[in-house]
């Protein structure tokens, strides 16, 4: 399929998601759809970078965060900001620190940039813990106007479709993305990076292009947060869940492909809904990082790689 | 001045902590970022081992330390077999070790709960006084246990005959195997000993602070800050860029607040990355 028909499909599809929510009319329904768009946003951004290049980020919660606290200073500010705006400055800021600490640690071997993203979250959280402004370590209220602009209906529902929009960016990036040159030059650095740079690949280059863009859509993807969960603290702002399950969806769903984030958030979120209603809310949390230990060792290529036919 | 010296023994502490990354990471090339729950874990074995059976923290940690080291040839094993066999270290051995700690971190949520736990000991509140300067024995213990196991370890890997053998897997992996020996099965064993070590670092952070499961995320930029800034592998290096990251932590602690020395690892880490990879004593 070529990019604009996808993108059209995509488009059709979100509207088509919609619409059935509509018909549903619950706000339980948008609630939980909020979650899985939220997620298949947060593991592609993850794997533009983790999935094409081989590198690995474990500091998808500083960048998520940036995104949710960015708009809980924005609504102090101007409280009068449409979302959209908010989400995109999320996403510049956490472009910027994405670049910031690619541009540092990046010349280096791989495990270095993952371990300096490790920290990083620790560090953004100290930040946040510590600045006033945004609530610091008490956290901040955000009030949730009472109807949908726009669309009309409850607000949530405009939440979902501004999440659904972002996907929409996100997947029909990624795709791209797959299919560019810059995306032959990711896949040449994840498979030999020695070799890429030997060959005349702008190695560095490359790799900024891929974690300024990785950061920021986790940062869009934070942004609409502070809206969805009206009271926010550095303790779940920073939950080490967006980490894990960023990294796990695409794992478990596929990183060649971008289709493989999309099927491992479905799947995984929705198994921890009803994981969380049956049985606890620990035990939702401990099932993606189960999966994905389980789906590094035995499915490394995962669900997609199972079927896909081997080359002969 | 009592901010320096305490800086000093937290920097023997965090040596303990970090030794077995030194090994695991430094020498043997495993990022082992789940190092930290395995501390974690010898904590709360420590707590157990205290609260249940009334023992010293520290002798219940030697006594879990066997179990330790046949759990972390167990993690190798598994390690090898599904990721350094398959040459796929990178991004699915590093997520294997965040979804081990993760794992680890929800586990000890669900069996001991959020809140914070300690040990008792005789020696816990008391400190020694030498004129004007005090030495709590809550940091004083840890840190003679730190050092002993820092020179004990280094003794071994430079004297006995199996500790150069696992210099030489960090050295030359494939000249170890055109002389017969089995490099898996020396890193097996340095794996081990590595895991092992953190029995004994996490009983000597419960009796520094009072523990709780999430704790561990803070000293993984800690370990690794420490790791890299010491040059990998080199033991002296670390225990000086250990005590250069626990005074500088103090200091920041005292002049600005506790809440923001959690940033000071990650300063010291990026610098180090940035301006000189390889470690004070690096090559």
């Amino acid at each position: 399929m070529r990019a604009v028909p996808f993108v059209l499909a995509l488009v059709v599809v979100a509207c088509a998601i919609f619409g059935v929510g509509r018909a549903i009319g619950s706000s339980y329904a948008f609630f939980l759809g909020y979650v899985v768009v939220q997620y298949i946003v947060l593991g592609t951004a993850w794997n533009i970078l983790g999935g094409y290049t081989g590198y690995v980020n474990f500091g998808v919660t500083a960048f998520f965060a940036i995104g949710a606290y960015s708009t809980v200073a924005l609504y102090k500010l101007v409280p009068a900001m449409p979302l959209p705006v908010m989400v995109l400055i999320g996403g510049a800021m956490a472009a910027l620190v994405g670049l910031g600490t690619g541009y540092l640690t990046l010349r280096l071997r791989g495990v270095f940039f993952s371990i300096a993203t490790l920290a990083l979250a620790v560090v953004v959280q100290t930040l946040i813990t510590n600045w006033d402004f945004v609530g610091g370590a008490r956290g901040a209220y955000v009030l949730r106007p009472k109807l949908a602009p726009l669309i009309g209906g409850e607000y949530v529902q405009y939440l979902f479709v501004v999440m659904l929009g972002l996907c929409v960016i996100v997947l029909a990036t990624a795709r791209a993305i797959e299919r560019s040159s810059l995306g032959y030059g990711f896949a040449a650095i994840r498979d030999d990076e020695a070799a890429a740079e030997a060959a005349g690949v702008p190695t560095l280059r490359l790799k900024l292009i891929a974690t300024t863009l990785s950061g920021g859509f986790m940062g869009m993807a934070g942004a609409p947060l502070p809206y969805y969960v009206t009271y926010l603290d550095p303790t779940s702002g920073f939950n080490l869940n967006y980490a894990v399950n960023a990294i796990a969806m695409p794992l478990i769903g596929g990183t060649s492909s971008w289709l493989g984030p999309v099927i491992g958030a479905v799947l995984v979120g929705g198994l921890q809904e009803v994981l969380r209603v049956t049985i606890s809310s620990a035990a939702n949390v401990l099932v993606a990082g189960v999966l994905m230990v389980a789906f590094v060792i035995l499915a490394p290529q995962g669900i997609v790689g199972l079927f896909k036919r081997r080359p002969k | 001045m009592n901010a320096i010296l305490s800086g000093l023994l937290l920097g023997g502490f965090y040596a303990a902590v970090s030794i077995g990354v030194a090994i695991s990471f430094g020498m043997l090339d495993i990022v082992n970022i789940a190092h930290p729950a395995f501390i974690l874990l010898g904590s709360y074995a420590a707590f157990i081992g205290n609260t249940v059976f009334g023992i010293d923290p520290i002798l219940a940690a030697i006594i879990a330390m066997p179990l330790f080291y046949l759990l972390g040839m167990l993690v190798y094993q598994v390690y090898y077999v599904a990721f350094e066999r398959r040459d796929d270290q990178s991004l699915r051995g590093l997520s294997f070790f965040f979804g081990l700690l993760f794992i680890t971190e929800v586990t000890l949520v669900m069996i001991f709960g959020v809140d914070y736990r300690l040990v008792q000991a005789s020696y816990i509140g008391d400190k020694l006084t030498l004129g004007p300067l005090e030495l709590p024995f809550r940091l004083l213990v840890p840190f003679l246990v730190s050092m002993i196991t820092v020179v004990g370890l280094q003794l071994f890997l430079s004297r006995s005959f199996l500790g150069r053998a696992i210099q030489a897997v960090a050295q030359d992996q494939l000249a170890l195997r055109l002389m017969a020996a089995n490099p898996i099965r020396i890193k097996r064993i340095a794996f081990g000993l590595s895991i092992a070590t953190a029995a004994l670092g996490g009983a000597v952070l419960i009796i520094i602070q009072p523990v709780e499961p999430s704790i561990g995320r803070e000293y993984i930029g800690r370990v690794f800050a420490i790791c890299v800034l010491g040059g990998l592998g080199s033991f002296s290096g670390m225990v000086i860029a250990a005590v250069t990251l626990g005074v500088v932590e103090t200091l920041t602690a005292t002049l600005f607040g506790p809440s923001w020395s959690p940033a000071v690892s990650f300063g010291v880490l990026l610098i180090t990355l940035a301006v000189r990879p390889n470690g004070i004593l690096g090559r």
